[in-house]
């Protein structure tokens, strides 16, 4: 039991004096999972839109794809990565591993079936008259996409949510990837892993209350303007 | 406001070789069909008839079969030619089909997608949410709509465009009787004012009747009939249109008088009655349908009976019409009936016979003529 006291006093301290290590890892966890969403989103929703908006040969195949990719093991997609960027791997020669990118790769993978999986699902559900409507006033193809997404924008926020809350809890691939280094690749995921093996429980729990209260934010963010534009 | 085409191809619209196919089956097969600039081409028909895919296929919504469809005598080619025609035109569907965003954003939404400038694209918009009574509503939130209010969002969002043809698929459709009776008077009085080229969808016969200058008849994909009101309700090519049209009289008159729920109508110096409140002097159109007509031989003391109008006439013309016979009788006004062919040898009829046609004032439907 003191342990656990131990660490939640040890934490609120670290938080109200504001270590500055404790600070970088948890905006170096933010930036990393926030621009892996961000990329993810950007290829997911197009993705998404198209394979819903086609039929094509293989799209039941690249659907079932999809969706076990929603549910992929990060320690797989992990090891997927580390094998290429491996310095005598097929990308070897760019250098990325063990640096933040590597981590963004990394997590870009592991959201992206998810975001696209989210897409297709919600685009699949628009009235199919709607989209003729839409081309009938005068949109092209890319303006109907543009517009299809954002009379969708309910779902598709969920889709952002699962999205970043995937990766932003995610360890094996950032673990593998990434390699856990100080001031450069730790992560609050892997620091907690580090802590938690070191015995030092009091800084492992300050680390997963700050994980904690990111996530909060974030969802907070985005559930606040999902429910704005649903009641207006 | 004008929507005058310029001089050149003699048609707004013409779609030839035309043809559907949905799992193996025709679903549409039209030979020709030509509209022409600032006429109303109300499509008919029953259920399944294809009268949707045909209407979207001429919107270059879907891609047929085979066709080839012409705008201003240009044939319509390559994808993005497609586009250029596209936004030339308006649809309006059965469903409102709003998205989701305020009633500004959805009625100005085709003039954007243009590329219209701001200002011009304010002024257009102000002017069609005023025709259509919808001004007030402007900053809500088209989800919150009632449905004749979502619907009228849906004309304005199509009349913004001043499109060169407007499509308009079963628009009333899903509406209830007096949302739908108020907004097809303003329509009816905003397609008058703007004489805009119109191919209009629509199983209800009295819309077709309103509003046609001309009316198709589509069953089973093919066009079976093309004409003017009078000649399609008038004189159906065949069995299965005269069936689904109900086929009738159709006379132009003006009300004489009125009271008590009664009105008579002078047509060409004759006059018979009809159930309605219209003040004296509206302009009416009469459907009497065929059926609806008896005809009793003229004795010396005919029989009483309550049917408000009996008009003597002589018989004109007796064509056959399936297993029974249309007979035509001239009552100062040309009236038909249908009766059975035993019915016309056991009454021993001829051509050039006097006869008394009967029908009830309340057989008569009438439509107002703005």
């Amino acid at each position: 039991m003191d342990i656990i006291i131990d660490g939640v006093v040890q934490a609120f301290r670290l938080l109200i004096h504001g270590d500055p290590e404790v600070a970088r890892i948890a905006l170096l966890s933010l930036a990393v999972s926030l621009s892996a969403t961000a990329i993810s989103l950007f290829i997911g929703i197009t993705l998404g839109t198209l394979i819903g908006l086609t039929r094509f040969l293989g799209r039941q195949f690249l659907v079932g794809l999809i969706n076990t990719g929603m549910g992929a093991p990060p320690v797989v997609v992990g090891l997927i990565v580390t094998v290429f960027l491996w310095r005598n791997g097929p990308l070897g020669m760019l250098h990325l591993m063990y640096t933040p990118s590597a981590m963004v790769i990394a997590q870009c993978i592991i959201s992206l079936p998810i975001i696209t999986g989210f897409t297709l699902a919600s685009i699949q559900q628009i009235d199919p008259k709607l989209r003729l409507q839409i081309l009938a006033l005068g949109a092209s193809r890319w303006q109907l996409l543009w517009l299809l997404v954002r009379d969708t924008r309910l779902p598709l926020l969920a889709a952002v949510m699962a999205g970043f809350g995937s990766i932003i809890s995610e360890v094996g691939a950032s673990m593998m990837v990434g390699g856990n280094i100080t001031g450069q690749t730790r992560v609050l995921t892997t620091a907690i892993v580090m802590e938690n093996s070191k015995g030092d429980f009091g800084l492992a729990i300050a680390l997963g209350i700050i994980l904690m209260i990111l996530v909060y934010l974030v969802s907070m963010a985005l559930t606040i303007v999902q429910q704005r534009s649903k009641t207006r | 406001m004008s929507w005058q085409l310029p001089a050149g191809s003699p048609y707004a619209l013409e779609a030839k070789e035309l043809s559907v196919v949905l799992d193996g089956r025709k679903v549409l097969d039209i030979a020709s069909l030509q509209v022409y600039p600032n006429e109303v081409l109300m499509v008919i028909g029953p259920n399944g008839s294809g009268k949707t895919t045909l209407l979207l296929c001429l919107a270059l919504l879907i891609k047929p079969a085979t066709a080839t469809i012409s705008y201003r005598g240009i044939p319509i080619l390559n994808s993005s030619h497609t586009l250029q025609t596209r936004r030339r035109l308006a649809v309006v569907f059965q469903e409102s089909l709003l998205l989701n965003s305020s009633v500004w954003d959805n009625v100005t939404l085709g003039l954007r997608l243009r590329g219209v400038k701001g200002g011009e694209t304010r002024v257009r918009a102000q002017e069609w949410l005023e025709r259509f009574g919808i001004a007030p509503l402007a900053k809500r939130h088209a989800k919150t709509l009632s449905s004749g209010e979502a619907k009228r969002v849906s004309l304005a969002r199509a009349f913004v465009l001043q499109p060169e043809v407007l499509f308009l698929d079963e628009p009333f459709d899903a509406l209830d009787s007096p949302t739908r009776q108020a907004l097809l008077e303003d329509f009816e009085g905003v397609l008058r004012e703007t004489r805009v080229t119109t191919v209009m969808v629509t199983h209800d016969r009295n819309e077709a009747l309103i509003l046609a200058d001309r009316i198709a008849v589509l069953m089973n994909g093919r066009i079976r009939e093309l004409g003017t009101p009078q000649e399609v309700f008038g004189s159906p090519v065949d069995e299965d249109v005269a069936s689904f049209v109900e086929a009738g009289n159709i006379l132009r008159g003006v009300v004489g008088e009125q009271s008590q729920g009664l009105i008579s109508v002078n047509v060409d110096g004759q006059h018979f009655e009809a159930v309605s409140n219209l003040p004296v002097g509206t302009k009416v159109t009469a459907y009497v349908p065929y059926e609806d007509v008896t005809l009793a031989v003229v004795a010396a003391e005919t029989a009483q009976t309550s049917a408000r109008n009996q008009l003597r006439g002589r018989i004109v013309k007796v064509f056959p019409r399936g297993s029974q016979l249309k007979v035509s009788l001239d009552c100062g006004f040309m009236l038909a009936s249908v009766i059975t062919k035993r019915s016309w040898e056991e009454l021993g009829l001829r051509i050039g016979d006097e006869l008394v046609a009967c029908f009830k004032a309340s057989s008569v439907r009438l439509i107002p003529k703005h």
